[in-house]
């Protein structure tokens, strides 16, 4: 699986070698009390730093599974998860994990919400909050610092949440449909916004959406995944620029290319083959 | 930059109406809360006075005999003729009640802590739990006066006895109603699992855990009151009893009113502190036309 994407050498943290995740014939099965069900199996990525991966796939085809191996919240039944060469064991630290729910702090404000993320590191206090003020700025928080959770937006939460997970400047940040519970404008939104952070932060991305749009739009690669049990059904490269207005992106002749070829593979799966 | 603002400039429109001008309302928002307590007050006072109106009218009209039912004039005087007596067995009642609340607060929370983290200790200790509170109180009570006498210790026993179980349940299910995901943020993170409980989920469990306090409060006056029935020489349970064998109806209305009183300011303070504690837990409860008094 190589990536002849350009954008892919762009990458920040060029100390790292090798791939940021490697995902090597991993499978995952659950025991139920009824039944073995088997989420994932024959799962093998390699994703390069700095690179932007979605995947996409049916409901319940093992998406949200795989960013779990990745962050070490779950392990797999077989094979094996690499973060940064690295055997994934534990708990990762070095990821930023953003979730469909902002899953945010009532007690706290927005930015106190973000700060969390420092507090539970011990990052240095005043390097937290200049970082803070970087990613609210960035975000375009600015203005809604003070304001508590129940009194921000859909979008204005999911956010909130962004930061919270670049605070530490992860080298690789999961979000996990991060974007399904706005609004389709709303989202479109988010969209552009995290488009721009991403090329401003040079993180390696692994974005799950339920989204063709969202995915395309976003990503340097597009994993098709099958329904469960989930494995690659093939990996799309989307070639468009790295400069991506949304509209134009959205009439361009390679976003109806990439977005009808995995439509096509997630449909009609009787005749794809 | 310019891109940026055309692109937020919607996303502001939608944000709730105010949202900055109410976050930066929020540090005064001690004055205002105590202008809506007393806004939210009026209506249960309201009704306070009206069924003393009633009772005032019964009695005057004599439509009941004076002994059955005595004036509220007359329990009145019973008080102010013997402030003494009963300012001392208030107290006595007090000082069990909030002992034994305190007391309940305590062992029912690290209870529910170690319960919720540990599901053997859950398991076994569960059904003790219910045991204990399926058990009426009256008929235990007396085993308590046998093993520690007469003091004050087997009132704080019941008192204690009452109020612990809604808190063990109200903090068990504060604890465990944690969203799963904010605890696998937590891990992420690297935090241990005394950052995340102090951070995270001791917080979260908090609005859980005043439902349970509230019940609680009012538990520990019966817990109180029910341990001086069974054998006491002062406390108002003790002031009911005597005055309730003399048929001394305006000493044994005074005791009562006391009591409830006594129960009906525990419950506020709790409230309060409630208010205090949780400040973004009450206004967003507000927000939603929900009051609780």
């Amino acid at each position: 699986m190589t990536v002849g994407n350009t954008t892919t050498q762009r990458s920040a943290d060029a100390t790292a070698t090798g791939a940021a995740v490697d995902i090597d014939e991993v499978a995952v099965r659950f025991r139920t009390k009824k039944k073995d069900v088997t989420a994932l199996r024959d799962v093998s990525v390699r994703i390069e730093p700095g690179e932007f991966v979605a995947i996409v796939g049916a409901s319940g085809c093992g998406k949200s599974t795989l960013l779990k191996l990745v962050s070490g919240l779950l392990r797999p039944s077989s094979g094996q998860v690499r973060l940064h060469g690295e055997d994934v064991r534990g708990p990762r630290r070095d990821i930023g994990y953003v979730f469909q729910r902002a899953a945010l702090l009532e007690w706290r404000t927005a930015r106190r919400n973000i700060l969390l993320q420092a507090e539970m590191r011990g990052m240095p206090k005043a390097q937290a909050r200049q970082r803070a003020d970087e990613l609210i700025a960035m975000t375009g928080l600015t203005g809604f610092e003070d304001a508590y959770p129940n009194e921000l937006s859909g979008g204005m939460q999911q956010r909130v949440a962004l930061c919270r997970a670049l605070l530490h400047r992860p080298p690789v940040l999961l979000m996990d449909e991060p974007f399904g519970a706005l609004d389709a404008l709303t989202r479109e939104q988010m969209n552009v916004e995290l488009r721009r952070i991403w090329r401003e932060t040079g993180t390696t991305v692994l974005l799950v959406t339920h989204s063709i749009a969202e995915a395309v739009y976003l990503a340097n690669r597009v994993i098709v995944m099958t329904p469960r049990p989930g494995t690659v059904a093939e990996v799309i490269d989307v070639d468009l620029p790295v400069e991506r207005d949304y509209g134009q992106t959205m009439s361009a002749p390679e976003f109806a290319r990439a977005t009808g070829r995995i439509r096509d593979l997630l449909g009609a799966t009787t005749t794809a083959e | 930059m310019a891109a940026q603002s055309t692109i937020e400039q919607p996303e502001r429109t939608t944000a709730p109406a105010g949202a900055t001008a109410s976050a930066t309302r929020r540090p005064g928002g001690a004055g205002t809360g105590l202008l809506r307590f007393a806004r939210n007050t009026w209506r249960p006072a309201a009704v306070l006075v009206a069924i003393l109106l009633v009772w005032w009218v019964v009695t005057a009209a004599e439509l009941v005999k004076p002994y059955l039912v005595p004036s509220p004039g007359t329990t009145l005087d019973v008080v102010l003729a013997q402030p003494g007596y009963f300012t001392h067995h208030t107290w006595i009642t007090t000082y069990e009640t909030v002992l034994g609340f305190a007391i309940a607060i305590l062992v029912g929370v690290l209870s529910a802590v170690v319960m919720v983290y540990s599901p053997t200790v859950e398991k076994s200790l569960y059904p003790l739990l219910l045991f204990a509170q399926v058990i009426p109180k009256i008929a235990i009570a007396p085993l308590f006066i046998v093993w520690l006498g007469f003091g004050l210790s087997p009132k704080v026993v019941v008192a204690v006895l009452m109020a612990f179980f809604p808190i063990v349940i109200s903090t068990v299910t504060g604890l465990k109603s944690i969203d799963p995901e904010m605890l696998q943020l937590s891990a992420t993170m690297g935090a241990g699992p005394a950052q995340t409980f102090r951070k995270i989920r001791f917080p979260a469990a908090l609005p859980h855990l005043f439902a349970g306090l509230k019940v609680a409060a009012t538990m520990a006056v019966t817990g109180a009151v029910v341990g001086e029935f069974v054998g006491a020489n002062e406390g108002l349970g003790y002031v009911i009893l005597q005055a309730n064998g003399n048929l001394d109806t305006p000493t044994l209305f005074a005791g009562l009113i006391i009591m409830s009183l006594l129960g009906v300011i525990l419950f506020v303070v709790v409230e309060l502190l409630e208010y205090l504690v949780m400040p973004w837990h009450a206004s967003r409860r507000t927000d939603a036309a929900t009051t609780t008094m």
